[in-house]
């Protein structure tokens, strides 16, 4: 038997590793490239840009109403949202009004699609930080709205339902049904997630005081959406910037408060998530009981030719705001677009605040930022 | 504050030379759509730092920046937002086809450090004083500025010739 040496201590060198870009907590293809001092973090470059496809390339050759797939493609858990942020700049390009009905039936798939991509953000979260039963519960009520989705598009990831001046089918009496079914349910089923994970000590122990991000940093950094409000910014495009039919509608904005640590932190993100599907499902009861009849589709010419001119249309979708800057020239295509992703954006700031962090620690925090690369590299 | 408004106050601070003009895109008969402020390309670090700290401006969020391709230019598009009025901004600057440069405004709005590597990496408009532009979607070996109207998409041969 050969026994072994004393063991060398710790040579205590700065060491790079590379997390990903198949790493399992990197949701999706990114890279972060770790500057570590034993656990410590001292640098975390993301390094993204596997996934880039030149969505805005494409834009500039396809005409508008055929660029509708391409935006299923960018945040491809929230794609109902990002359709519909894309329909209503070229409407608001083009001067397209958009029957009533429309707008219900956008409301009605696009709060049903921000419940879906917030399930799935938090029971990705949970998973990161080893939960793994929250998982399977939160991905079979994905299903349940996966199905309401398909009932009406045909898609249960890539939609492509909406269109310029409305969306593609009219809604079915099935999946008001199916809608009804399910908001009847989810609110138990909802509460009993914040049992299993939400309220979980370990779990607490894991997201709250870690990451704090204060709110005039998260400014400063163009943070939008769920990462905004958990910072304690009282910002959400859906009541402060009303568009579509939300005046109407009657719902509160979530806002973090640091219940379990600080404002801002990782918990708090969490947070604002569940109850943002809270507010979801009153919305959803409103769109219900309030859809009036008409066209669901407004007459669009088939070859669309907007005025030679320029908009900027933003829109909240589940990760923060989608913005698209369209410059027409008159023509079939636009002359230049450009996407503004909400992910793309909040992931800038990483770098920042994951100076000196424990490397457990940053993979809470990247799971509670929920990028979906699909939209950070377009 | 209307768009216009914060043109008129800026000018007022400024002056013509460097708040050039206040654009409304569109036309008479089609409608018009959103409205742009031009500036000169040399003095946007000032203005920028202005619209920051400016008590009636306050555009706190940097929102956006585009890089646009034009016959005769590159523009480098701004879109602003301030949360404490709930107004928004957009601002341009000009730069040439041969020597695009423009100054950077990540001392203003962190937010700018990816977009203007975004902007440089697609577009190809050096952002001067940004503390690390390079290339950010695209490998750092790659060739050209693919949103410029005359880049050539390279074919599959051109791409293992790089080793891609």
């Amino acid at each position: 038997m050969v026994i072994p040496a004393q063991p060398k201590p710790l040579q205590g060198e700065p060491m790079v590793i590379y997390m990903g870009p198949q790493h399992p907590s990197t949701h999706g293809v990114l890279q972060v490239e770790l500057h570590t001092d034993g656990e410590i973090v001292n640098r975390a470059i993301p390094r993204i840009g596997f996934l880039h496809r030149c969505k805005e390339k494409i834009g500039e050759s396809v005409p508008y109403d055929a660029y509708v797939p391409y935006t299923d493609r960018m945040d491809y858990l929230a794609a109902m949202n990002t359709n519909w942020a894309w329909a209503s700049a070229v409407e608001k390009l083009a001067a397209i009004e958009v029957p009533e009905r429309a707008e219900y039936i956008r409301v009605y798939v696009a709060e049903f699609n921000r419940i879906a991509s917030h399930l799935v953000a938090l029971a990705t979260y949970g998973l990161d930080l080893g939960a793994w039963t929250p998982l399977l519960h939160a991905f079979r009520e994905r299903e349940s709205v996966l199905d309401i989705l398909e009932e009406l598009s045909g898609g249960r990831l890539c939609f492509g339902y909406m269109r310029i001046g409305g969306v593609a089918n009219d809604i079915t009496p099935r999946s008001i049904e199916m809608g009804k079914a399910f908001l009847k349910q989810f609110r138990a089923k909802l509460d009993s997630l914040n049992e299993l994970l939400s309220f979980n000590h370990i779990f607490i122990r894991r997201a709250a005081n870690i990451g704090v991000i204060p709110g005039e940093q998260a400014i400063a950094y163009g943070m939008t959406g769920p990462m905004l409000r958990a910072s304690g910014v009282d910002w959400d495009m859906r009541r402060d910037e009303p568009y579509s039919i939300y005046p109407k509608l009657n719902f509160d904005v979530p806002v973090g408060q640091g219940l379990k640590g600080k404002t801002g932190d990782n918990w708090d993100r969490y947070w604002v998530r569940v109850q943002e599907m809270y507010e979801s499902m009153k919305i959803l009861e409103q769109v219900i009981d309030g859809l009036p009849e008409g066209e669901f589709r407004a007459k669009v010419p088939a070859i669309l030719r907007p005025p030679a001119a320029e908009v900027y249309c933003r829109q909240e979708c589940p990760r923060g705001e989608v913005a698209f800057y369209l410059i027409s020239d008159g023509g079939k295509t636009p002359y230049r677009m450009k996407v503004r992703g909400p992910s793309f954006c909040n992931l800038s700031i990483l770098e920042t605040i994951s100076k000196d962090m424990l490397i457990a620690d940053l993979v809470s925090t990247l799971g509670s930022f929920d990028i979906v690369m699909g939209e950070v590299d377009r | 504050m209307e768009h216009i408004e914060i043109f008129n106050r800026l000018r007022q601070q400024f002056g013509e030379e460097v708040v050039l003009e206040h654009v409304v895109t569109g036309d008479e008969a089609k409608g018009f759509r959103d409205p742009y402020i031009l500036l000169k390309t040399e003095s946007l670090a000032e203005v920028a730092r202005f619209l920051k700290d400016d008590e009636a401006l306050a555009f706190d969020m940097l929102h956006c920046i585009s890089g646009v391709d034009w016959p005769e230019y590159f523009e480098s598009v701004y879109h602003l937002f301030s949360f404490k009025h709930r107004h928004m901004a957009t601002l341009k600057v000009r730069t040439s086809k041969d020597d695009p440069k423009v100054p950077s405004v990540t001392s203003v709005w962190p937010a700018a450090d990816w977009h203007e590597r975004e902007s440089y990496d697609l577009v190809g408009i050096r952002y001067e004083g940004h503390p690390d532009l390079t290339r950010i979607l695209l490998p750092e070996e790659w060739e050209g500025h693919p949103l410029r109207k005359d880049y050539e998409t390279p074919t599959h041969e051109h791409l293992r010739e790089l080793g891609l």
